[in-house]
């Protein structure tokens, strides 16, 4: 029985687990510790047009139950993606999604134009990276900034398309709800929360670029409390992501309505979490004699 | 997981752990490290930290480590028995087949990852008639507190050259030597490159780069250094490097200058 199989946006997935983007690289260092193809899909390291080598100083910061990031979008760019990696991550048995980051609209939407020339499977567009000509502010805080940038990569994009939503929007569900207005096939939250942190000795910020994005256990409520209020807002469904760590929290998620779930933070802290959570899902599925995994998706 | 075995006070700060590693202990290389981890959701990430020495043998890793700050403080309070998270080894190691003069200089807890590396190198020298005849090993360990395991670093080397509260650096002459290898902080490697190139001797250091971390093994991109060719993960194209790689910016014109001065 496949308790665990689910349909997302017309895709099919093998089970409702997927490696975040940016957890993961582009799954070969994890290739080498478990097999991928056991995952329902991989978000792989989310891409700038003409690459990045990220940001200087510190990068990562250790908090209760959490870690903030200031990687700054270190990638190859997307004609290296398209050279390098995509050929294999295509020939892999899993979603091979594809996420697209961009400081300017102009850039996302060149980005996009050449993903169409890939045969990846869905392609998640990430609008938490700041937008120059908005004074850096970051693209997915306000829905009508937000907008333009989702409707000009829609109108080019041929692949399905999620938006990867910013939990420091200032209206989550109005978010939501203008992606799908603009024909996104699903939404992805949440990303990591602006935070910071000071070195009391320094008098200074711990991060070059003072806010860093905060992810892990901490957040892990307030993610859940956001999917829960998007999956009632919208008719596409939902990724959900923040701080899942384990297969109870992962169920936690699929109850709240997310169709599919995203596994970040915890990937770092122990590479295997992703491949026993999904584990854990299809035991508690069996025990439970639920026969498919939809069957608790938005219960509560 | 490893089952703790001995988890000693050195000194004000320094730690040696003995754990169970099984595999671990087999493939161990000088310059690796291990991903270790004690707490449960609080530090949430496993601590970087060098393997000081390996005994296939008993299967077992030691660890030189200095108690920096939460994680670090979790893993000096555990006892023989505990059970600690242990992944690795990681990362690339030391260069281990040099021949002719070799210096190790190592900087507080830095000095950690020269010890097993002193010892393999002890060992290849120990079989007569191979290529590492002509091989000497000379080690420089600098402590800003009470040193420590100075007996243990002198039974594996050539010669011991012991600095407290100065700068090891300024006891080294690269030109004396063939090929230098290094770990500690950022600026004691940096002034030891200066001086190797001043000295016309830039291309024979080897540096070992500490950076935060949180996969160690090469996928959350927060241990990237700048190098000269392109980004790099400290830990897992490195932590081990050419000094000329990492450090590429001191090659900058005027840079022996400034190591003159």
């Amino acid at each position: 029985m496949n308790r665990l199989k689910t349909t997302f946006c017309g895709v099919e997935f093998k089970n409702p687990v997927v490696l975040a983007s940016g957890t993961c690289g582009f799954g070969r260092e994890l290739a080498e510790i478990r097999d991928l193809e056991l995952l329902g899909g991989i978000s792989s390291k989310g891409l700038t047009l003409n690459g990045s080598k990220g940001n200087a100083g510190i990068r990562v910061w250790e908090t209760p139950s959490g870690m903030m990031n200031s990687v700054g979008m270190e990638n190859p760019g997307v004609r290296r993606f398209l050279e390098e990696e995509e050929p294999r991550l295509e020939s892999l048995g899993l979603v091979n999604i594809v996420n697209l980051g961009g400081h300017s609209e102009e850039d996302y939407v060149e980005g996009a134009k050449l993903l169409n020339g890939a045969a990846c499977d869905i392609v998640e567009l990430n609008i938490s990276c700041p937008n120059v000509k908005a004074g850096g502010m970051n693209f997915g805080v306000k829905t009508e900034v937000a907008r333009g940038l989702v409707r000009s990569v829609r109108e080019v994009c041929r692949h399905p398309l999620v938006v990867k939503l910013s939990p420091n929007a200032e209206d989550i569900t109005g978010l939501a709800r203008m992606c799908e207005e603009e024909g996104a096939d699903g939404v992805s939250l949440t990303n990591t929360y602006l935070a910071l942190a000071i070195d009391i000795y320094k008098r200074k910020p711990v991060f070059d670029n003072v806010y860093a994005g905060l992810s892990g256990p901490a957040v892990r409520p307030i993610s859940l409390r956001m999917v829960h209020q998007v999956a009632k807002a919208v008719n596409i469904p939902v990724m959900g992501l923040g701080g899942i760590m384990t297969w109870q929290d992962a169920i936690e998620y699929v109850m709240a309505g997310a169709t599919l779930v995203q596994i970040g933070t915890a990937t770092l802290v122990r590479p295997e979490s992703a491949w026993e959570i999904i584990d854990g899902m299809e035991r508690f599925l069996e025990e439970q004699g639920i026969r498919n995994i939809e069957e608790i998706r938005g219960i509560i | 997981m490893g089952k703790i075995i001995t988890n000693e006070r050195l000194n004000e700060d320094f730690f040696l752990l003995k754990a169970e590693a099984g595999e671990a202990a087999e493939k161990a290389f000088p310059g690796q490290f291990c991903m270790l981890r004690a707490g449960e959701e609080y530090p949430l990430l496993s601590r970087p930290i060098s393997i000081f020495d390996a005994d296939p043998a008993s299967g077992t890793l030691s660890f030189l480590y200095k108690n920096v700050g939460k994680g670090t403080d979790i893993i000096s309070r555990m006892k023989p028995g505990d059970e600690l998270e242990l992944r690795g080894p990681f990362g690339h190691g030391f260069p281990v087949h040099m021949t002719g003069r070799t210096a190790l200089v190592g900087g507080g807890v830095g000095i950690a990852p020269l010890y097993l590396l002193a010892k393999r190198l002890a060992e290849r020298k120990a079989v007569s008639g191979t290529a590492a005849d002509g091989l000497t090993v000379d080690v420089y360990l600098g402590f800003s507190g009470t040193p420590v395991l100075k007996e243990e670093y002198g039974a594996v080397c050539d010669a011991l050259t012991v600095n407290i509260g100065g700068f090891v650096t300024d006891d080294v002459d690269p030109a004396a030597y063939d090929t230098v290898i290094t770990c500690g902080p950022e600026i004691m490697m940096r002034v030891l490159y200066r001086k190797c190139l001043a000295r016309g001797a830039g291309d024979r250091l080897w540096v070992s780069m500490e950076k935060r971390m949180a996969c160690g093994i090469g996928i959350c991109k927060v241990c990237t250094c700048f190098t000269a060719d392109g980004t790099k993960t400290a830990c897992k194209d490195g932590p081990v490097f050419r000094a000329a790689e990492v450090f590429y910016d001191e090659a900058a014109p005027g840079a022996e200058q400034e190591a003159g001065s």
